[in-house]
C-alpha cells in the first residue's frame, strides 16, 4: 500500500512540527482506501477454509467487519485519531446503507420474479368464480380495489382539502384550529385495523337503527362502502397535512395583491392560492392514494372477499387486491402452488400500481409547478 | 402563517369595497371549509364512541358465553405484551440503521444520487404490508431459521430471550422473524423523517464547525445531531406507532399461542392485538366480535399515547432552531 505524504504547511520548519498534526501526517484519501477494502475482501475469503465451500453471506459479513476494523486501525496509525474516527464513521454509514439495500432489493426482486409466473392476460381478464386449482385470475379484485379507492378519494379529497383551507386561510390560530390540528395528528396515528373496526361498528349501528336500515349494505355488514369509510379515515389526515403544507408555502404577497384589486376572499383562494399550490396538493393526493390502495387489514374486516365481480359498493362483499393476496396465500386451494402464484401476481399488480402512482405524482409536480417557482 | 391582519369574513363590515356577490360566495366557502374542519372533530368522536359502544358488551354481559376466559384483562394482557414486544424489537433493529442511512443520504451521498435515494426510500414506505408479509414468510423466514437462529442459540443462548428448552421454529414463524420484517417496514419511515430533519440543519452551524477545523463526522456530531435529535426521536416514535398497528405482516408470519413468551426463536409466540383481530374477526360472531372491538380500543389508546409522546418530543425541539 503506497501512502502519500502531503506537506501543506511549507512555511513552518519541519523539525518544529507536531508529528500528530493533521495537515502534515499521511493521508489515506483515494487509492489506499480501496486497498483496505480489497484486503478486507481477500482476508474475508479465509472464512471458506473451515467449511471448504463458498458461503457468500459469511464472506460478506466477515469482509465488512474486517474493513471497518482495518479502516479504524490503519487510519489511526497513518493519519490521526480524529481522522480515524471520521473515516470509520464514513465507512459505517456507507455500509449501513448497503446493508439496508439488501432486504429492500430482495423484496422488489421477489415480487417481480414470483409475480411474473402468473403475469399473463388470463390473470387480468378472469375472476375466481368456479375456479378450483389452476387458472383463474384477479380481475374481480382489481375492479374492487379501483371502485373502493375511487369512492375513498371522492370522500377524502374534499374533506381534507377544505379542512386545510380552513386551517390556513380562515382560522386565526385560535383554540378550535389548534384542536383540529392536533386531532388530525391523532387521526394520522390511528392503526388501520382500528379504522376498519370503526367502519364495521358504524355500519352495524346503521343496521340497528330502524330509520337508517335503508342504508344497509349487505349480509354480515360487509360492503365496499364500509371499506371506503375506513380508508377515508386513513387518507383524510394525509391529504390535510400535505395540502396544509402546500397552502402555507403560497406567499402572502399574492393574496394581498389580490385583495388590493378588490377580489373577494373565496375567489382569491380559488383563483390565486389554489392554482399556485396545485402541484404540491395533487402530488400529495396521489401519494395518499398510493398509501391507502395497499391497505389490507381494514378491508379484511369491512369488505371481506368474494370470487365474483361486484361493481356496486352498496351491495355486499367485494374482492380487493390486498385481501385477495392475503386470502390466496392463507387459504390456498389444491394445488397450493397455483394459489400462491395468484397471490404473488396480485402483489406484483399492487406494487406496479404504487409505482405508477408515484411516477404520476412526480410528473404532475414537474408539469404543474408555476413557472416562477421552478 | 395565516393572514392575521385580514379579518375573518364572518365579521366583515368594512363593506365599502365588498361586492354583495363576493359576500355570498365567501359565506358558502367559509361554511364549507369550517364544516370540513368541524367534521374532523365529529369523526374522531365517532371513532371513540362506536368502538366503545361496540366493545362495551364484553364487560357488561355474561362472560361465560366466551370460550372459558376468566376476564377481559387475561385475554388482552398477552396481546398487549406481544404487540409491545414485537414493536420494540423492530424499533431496536431499525432505529440505529435508519439514522445511519439518513445521515448517509443527507451528508455523505453525492447530491445528485441523494435525491433519487430519497425517492426510492419513500417508495419503499408505500409498498403494501401484505407484500412485506409474503416476502417475510417465503424468503426471509427460511434464511433466518436456517442460519441465524441456531447461531444465536449456540452463541447467545445465555440471554433469556435466545435460550430456552423449547425448540427453534423450523418454519421461521417466530417473534424474531416478525421483528426483522417490521424493522424493514418502519425503516423507510424513520429514515425519511430523520433525513428531512438532518437536511434542515442551519448551514451556518455546519460551516461554523467546519471553520473550526472539524472533520465531517465532527460536524455531524457537533451540529447535525444536536439539531436533529428531537426530530429523530419523534420519527422513531412514529415508526413505533406504525409497528404497533401493523397487522398483515404479523398475521401472515407469526405462529401465535396464548400467553406470555419471552423466547423470540420458538414457534410459541405472543400474538399482537392487530394480528389477533385480523385472524379471529372473519370467523367470529356475537360477543367474540365485541371482545375483538374492545381489544381494538386498547390498541387505539396504546398508539394514541405513543403518538402523543412523539408530538411532545418534537415540539420541545432545539431552541436555536429559529436562529
Amino acid at each position: 500500500m503506497s501512502l502519500t505524504t502531503e506537506v501543506t504547511n511549507t512555511a513552518a520548519d519541519p523539525e518544529q512540527r507536531d508529528p500528530n498534526d493533521d495537515m502534515t501526517s499521511g493521508s489515506l484519501a483515494g487509492a489506499p482506501m480501496w486497498g483496505i477494502a480489497a484486503g478486507a475482501i481477500v482476508l474475508g475469503a479465509l472464512t471458506w477454509v473451515p467449511s471448504g465451500s463458498v458461503n457468500w453471506a459469511r464472506w460478506a459479513i466477515a469482509s465488512l467487519v474486517l474493513y471497518l476494523i482495518g479502516v479504524l486501525i490503519i487510519a489511526r496509525i497513518v493519519e490521526s485519531p480524529r481522522q480515524a474516527t471520521d473515516r470509520f464513521a464514513t465507512a459505517l454509514m456507507t455500509s449501513a446503507f448497503a446493508v439496508v439495500l439488501l432486504p429492500l432489493i430482495s423484496v422488489v426482486w421477489t415480487v417481480v420474479e414470483r409475480g411474473s409466473n402468473r403475469f399473463d392476460w388470463e390473470f387480468y381478464s378472469s375472476t375466481m368464480r368456479g375456479i378450483v386449482g389452476e387458472g383463474g385470475g384477479g380481475y374481480h379484485a382489481i375492479v374492487g380495489t379501483l371502485v373502493i379507492t375511487a369512492v375513498t378519494t371522492t370522500f377524502a379529497v374534499p374533506f381534507g382539502l377544505f379542512t386545510a383551507i380552513y386551517l390556513v386561510e380562515y382560522s386565526d390560530g385560535g383554540r378550535f384550529a389548534k384542536a383540529v390540528t392536533s386531532l388530525v395528528d391523532v387521526m394520522t396515528g390511528i392503526p388501520s385495523i382500528v379504522a376498519g373496526l370503526f367502519a364495521y361498528a358504524f355500519f352495524v349501528f346503521l343496521d340497528d337503527v330502524p330509520v337508517l336500515t335503508a342504508l344497509s349494505t349487505g349480509v354480515g355488514h360487509r360492503s365496499g362502502l364500509a371499506g371506503a369509510v375506513a380508508l377515508t379515515l386513513l387518507m383524510t389526515p394525509v391529504v390535510v397535512r400535505t395540502s396544509e403544507e402546500m397552502l402555507r408555502l403560497v406567499p402572502n404577497e399574492l393574496r394581498e395583491a389580490s385583495y388590493a384589486l378588490g377580489v373577494p376572499r373565496w375567489k382569491t383562494i380559488l383563483k390565486v392560492v389554489l392554482p399556485t399550490a396545485i402541484a404540491g396538493i395533487l402530488t400529495g393526493i396521489v401519494l395518499a392514494i398510493a398509501r391507502v390502495i395497499g391497505e389490507t387489514a381494514p378491508l379484511l374486516v369491512t369488505v371481506g372477499i368474494t370470487s365474483n365481480v361486484n361493481w356496486n359498493p352498496m351491495d355486499g362483499r367485494m374482492a380487493t387486491l390486498p385481501v385477495f393476496t392475503y386470502n390466496s396465500y392463507k387459504f390456498p386451494t389444491l394445488p397450493p402452488e397455483a394459489s400462491i402464484d395468484r397471490a404473488w401476481a396480485a402483489a406484483l399488480t399492487l406494487v406496479l400500481i404504487v409505482v405508477i402512482l408515484f411516477s404520476i405524482a412526480r410528473i404532475l409536480s414537474s408539469i404543474l409547478t408555476p413557472k416562477g417557482l421552478k | 402563517m395565516t393572514l392575521l391582519d385580514n379579518p375573518p369574513p364572518s365579521d366583515t363590515d368594512d363593506g365599502a369595497f365588498d361586492e354583495p356577490v363576493g359576500k355570498v360566495g365567501d359565506k358558502i366557502f367559509f361554511s364549507l371549509s369550517f364544516g370540513a374542519a368541524a367534521l374532523i372533530l365529529v369523526t374522531l368522536a365517532a371513532v371513540a364512541f362506536f368502538l366503545f359502544a361496540q366493545g362495551l358488551p364484553t364487560f357488561t354481559s355474561d362472560s361465560t358465553e366466551l370460550d372459558g376466559d376468566a376476564s377481559f384483562i387475561s385475554y388482552v394482557g398477552p396481546l398487549v405484551f406481544g404487540t409491545i414486544y414485537i414493536s420494540c424489537i423492530a424499533l431496536l433493529l431499525a432505529t440505529p440503521i435508519a439514522i445511519a442511512v439518513a445521515l448517509y443520504i443527507s451528508h455523505y451521498a453525492p447530491r445528485k444520487i441523494a435525491k433519487t435515494l430519497g425517492y426510492f426510500i419513500d417508495l419503499l414506505a408505500a409498498i403494501p404490508s401484505v407484500v412485506y408479509g409474503l416476502w417475510g414468510i417465503i424468503v426471509l423466514a427460511p434464511v433466518l431459521s436456517g442460519s441465524l437462529f441456531p447461531w444465536l442459540r449456540d452463541n447467545l443462548g445465555f440471554l433469556p430471550f435466545f435460550g430456552s428448552d423449547v425448540a427453534i421454529a423450523q418454519s421461521g414463524r417466530s417473534t424474531f422473524t416478525v421483528g426483522v420484517v417490521l424493522a424493514v417496514m418502519v425503516l423507510p419511515i424513520i429514515t425519511a423523517i430523520s433525513r428531512e430533519v438532518f437536511l434542515q440543519t442551519p448551514r451556518l452551524h455546519e460551516e461554523a464547525s467546519l471553520a473550526l477545523g472539524a472533520t465531517r463526522w465532527e460536524v455531524i456530531r457537533q451540529a447535525v445531531i444536536p439539531y436533529g435529535r428531537s426530530g429523530v426521536i419523534s420519527g422513531a416514535m412514529l415508526g413505533l406507532g406504525r409497528a404497533l398497528g401493523e397487522t398483515m405482516a404479523v398475521a401472515i408470519i407469526l405462529s401465535p399461542a396464548r400467553g406470555y413468551f419471552w423466547d423470540v426463536l420458538t414457534a410459541q409466540n405472543s400474538n399482537s392485538i392487530a394480528s389477533n383481530i385480523a385472524l379471529q374477526f372473519p370467523e367470529s360472531s356475537g360477543l367474540e366480535v365485541n371482545r375483538l372491538i374492545a381489544t381494538g380500543l386498547v390498541l387505539f389508546i396504546l398508539t394514541f399515547v405513543v403518538n402523543a409522546i412523539a408530538r411532545r418530543v418534537s415540539n420541545s425541539g432545539f431552541s436555536g432552531a429559529d436562529g
